[in-house]
């Protein structure tokens, strides 16, 4: 075959989408404009104050992100992966979590980690370069940041299958019946990655209790999802063995709903989920980004529309269920919040340099207890002259 | 004391782990029913269940990955690659997950996870079959990488590395599967020489000569062939490749003032140079010649018709025995 010009070369490589999503295909609880619409499969019993809290939590996460974006420009931080766009997805699918479920998050899950109860100020040692991670994931039940794209949605799998093997599946959660599930989250780059397909076989064919939660947002850094896949993401599930369902990603309600019944079920013993939450990155993937060579501004203008928290707080003032003193006391405590956040980055402490030889082994090998003792006695040479190599 | 093959030791030693340990897990390709390509695991699942000794889907990362999981749950799983050649779909999960995140928490996460890998060639294997990828695994801090060498070491060792809170990559000779001797399955590990410790093998005066793995036996045949002309060779099992056993490895250089080092995988930029840079620096006044190393050349694995001019056997391990003396 003779490629006869450019175009038609490109059209035989990127071939268009076979199938589109319906919009009936996309669980949706409050539109755009902040109007409440009703879903058969989802009936929402949330409170006006619980929707409150919501509203507030989409504002503080936006606001700790705006914080570490300037944080990163000013030189605090070395790198921030923003959620600007995504904190519907992650407030809506975090707050549908119980408290024995287990996260398995990628790097850019602040919303989520600000769920589970994680200081912000932890999340930033990361990316200044202070830790590879800061926290303790038994204790808020949130597993470290995974970078290498997909890989933790087989730590997850194998921690489902930890929970069946524990008994802790099938229960109602009380009275010692256990019930415990998992959420893996990654993004729409991560379900081309084959540890993610892996996952797939191995949560179905073991009817593991995780859910498998995709934020799509539409951009792999440059690459488009044209370049991931010629299907919607979520009717992957299906060759799995599994259901799949597409969810507004920008509607904190629909996230909460669609996230809270997939957990049940993995709870009860119906295997997995996978969720495709359809919601978009608003910024650039990571700091050293730069979406203007990839992307056009028309496509951002259409999506700052569908803002998740705008239509939360349109929704909550055409109910009547927040006054202006709450969304003004919501902005007061995002600025104290951002001000915490900001004070703590600019004063955290480096680890101490000979920290670099702890905890590779639970107990160090010879080799690093001699290379330890050797550069101590090197940077200890420069005491004489006051201590230069610290 | 027990005759058992080197297989069946593996076997034995694998039981008592999951009759003492309820978290113990095994999981691999054909592990369950069939017992393992090489029955190391028969009989395992019909005694302990398929939710203990579990049979995958076929992918390594898959494996290991959720082994991770299980770990990150309180399990201590154990997982069999099927051969050398297949553990590189692992390579991420091994060297990027298992090895490390102990260190990215900080110390909070433990991942007593055990990867079983039969290593090495001299069956007569198709490609992929009889490789020798160790170098990859002592090369990535967190892990600890050891390789049996007889049936007696299979039993203990890999007792002790499922015991053990860091992830071990165990590897175990498989020519050697078959290669019987007398085992003490009854008092246990109890006695046993540590995991991180090389053993001498042999005494000798002469010359230190190295090994893991399936050249252990081979050293211990080029040794005593060595005697009958007269030549004393000490033969060091190192057991652990990494961390090394260093004292027990320069405590013999010291008394014989040689030392070869010998692998099936490639000489070049192999264990043996490891040794012989650090033998080097700790026993520079006591070498009469320096370090040489026998091992495979820097080439893929052959096929299996000529795979005897790749691996090292008595007479080029004497033949680098020998030059040791030409100095």
């Amino acid at each position: 075959m003779t490629v006869e010009s450019g175009g038609a070369t490109t059209a035989a490589l990127n071939p268009r989408p076979r199938e589109t999503t319906q919009p009936d295909q996309l669980v949706q609880l409050l539109t755009p404009e902040g109007e409440r619409i009703e879903h058969p499969d989802y009936p929402l019993d949330l409170s006006a104050a619980d929707i409150r809290n919501m509203y507030r939590d989409l504002v503080l996460v936006r606001r700790i992100d705006t914080e570490a974006i300037s944080l990163q420009r000013q030189g605090e931080l070395g790198i921030w992966a923003s959620l600007l766009g995504q904190e519907a997805a992650q407030i809506g699918s975090g707050r549908a979590l119980g408290p024995d479920d287990m996260v398995f998050p990628t790097y850019r899950e602040h919303g989520v980690a600000w769920c589970r109860g994680i200081d912000p100020v932890k999340l930033l040692e990361l990316y200044r370069g202070v830790s590879h991670g800061g926290w303790d994931p038994k204790e808020h039940k949130f597993h470290l940041y995974t970078i290498v794209i997909g890989s933790q949605t087989l730590h997850a799998t194998g921690y489902a299958m930890g929970i069946q093997r524990d008994g802790a599946v099938g229960g109602d959660g009380v009275d010692g019946g256990g019930a415990e599930a998992v959420i893996a989250y990654f993004g729409d780059g991560a379900t081309s990655q084959g540890d993610v397909n892996e996952a797939f076989v191995w949560a179905s064919v073991f009817n593991a209790p995780v859910v498998f939660f995709c934020q799509n947002n539409q951009w792999a850094i440059s690459e488009p999802l044209e370049k991931q896949s010629r299907i919607p993401l979520y009717q992957r599930a299906r060759g799995f063995g599994f259901p799949g369902l597409r969810v507004d990603g920008n509607d904190v309600l629909a996230c909460y709903a669609v996230t809270r019944k997939a957990l049940q079920a993995a709870r009860e013993g119906q295997g997995p989920t996978l969720i495709e939450a359809f919601t978009y990155r608003m910024g650039a993937h990571t700091t050293t980004d730069d979406p203007t060579r990839y992307r056009l501004a028309s496509e951002l203008e259409v999506w700052k529309l569908k803002d998740p928290i705008e239509r939360v707080r349109a929704y909550l003032v055409r109910t009547g269920q927040a006054e202006p003193e709450f969304f003004a006391a919501v902005d007061a405590e995002a600025k104290e919040v951002g001000a915490r956040v900001r004070e703590a980055c600019r004063t955290m402490a480096d680890p101490p340099p000979l920290s670099i030889f702890d905890n590779v082994y639970a107990e160090p090998t010879a080799i690093l207890r001699e290379e330890r003792e050797q550069y101590a006695a090197y940077l200890e040479s420069f005491e004489e002259f006051g201590g230069a190599g610290r | 004391m027990t005759t058992l093959t080197l297989s069946k030791a593996l076997n034995a030693g694998l039981r008592k782990a999951l009759e003492n340990d309820p978290k113990v897990l095994i999981m691999g390709e054909d592990v369950g029913k069939l017992g393992g390509v090489f029955r190391v695991t028969d009989g395992l699942q019909k005694d302990f269940g398929e939710d203990r000794v579990i049979d995958t889907p076929l992918a390594e990362s898959g494996i290991v990955g959720t082994a991770i999981g299980l770990a990150l749950r309180g399990y201590r799983p154990v997982c069999e690659i099927q051969f050398d050649g297949f553990v590189y779909p692992a390579a991420n999960q091994i060297v990027s997950q298992l090895a490390k995140m102990r260190y990215r928490s900080r110390g909070n996460i433990s991942l007593p996870v055990t990867i079983r890998i039969p290593c090495g060639g001299g069956i007569g294997a198709v490609e992929h079959h009889s490789e020798s990828p160790e170098m990859l695994f002592v090369h990535t801090a967190g892990l600890r990488v050891v390789a049996c060498a007889d049936a007696a070491d299979a039993f203990a060792m890999i007792q002790q590395s499922i015991s053990c809170d860091d992830p071990v990559i165990f590897f175990e000779p498989k020519r050697r599967y078959w290669d019987k001797a007398e085992v003490d399955t009854v008092s246990g590990v109890a006695n046993a020489l540590r995991l991180d410790s090389a053993r001498v093998a042999l005494e000798g005066t002469d010359v230190t000569l190295l090994a893991y793995g399936p050249l252990v036996r081979t050293c211990l045949e080029s040794a005593l062939a060595a005697r009958q002309d007269g030549r004393n060779i000490e033969v060091i099992d190192l057991r652990s490749l990494s961390p090394l056993d260093m004292d027990t490895i320069t405590a013999s250089v010291r008394r014989t003032g040689r030392c070869v080092v010998a692998h099936e995988a490639p000489v070049y930029a192999g264990l043996g140079a490891e040794v012989a840079a650090r033998v080097t620096e700790q026993c520079f006044y006591h070498l009469e010649a320096p370090v040489l190393r026998v091992g495979g050349f820097a080439t893929p694995y052959p096929p299996s018709r000529i795979e005897e001019h790749y691996l090292p056997d008595l007479d080029r391990i004497l033949d680098a025995v020998d030059r040791t003396f030409g100095y």
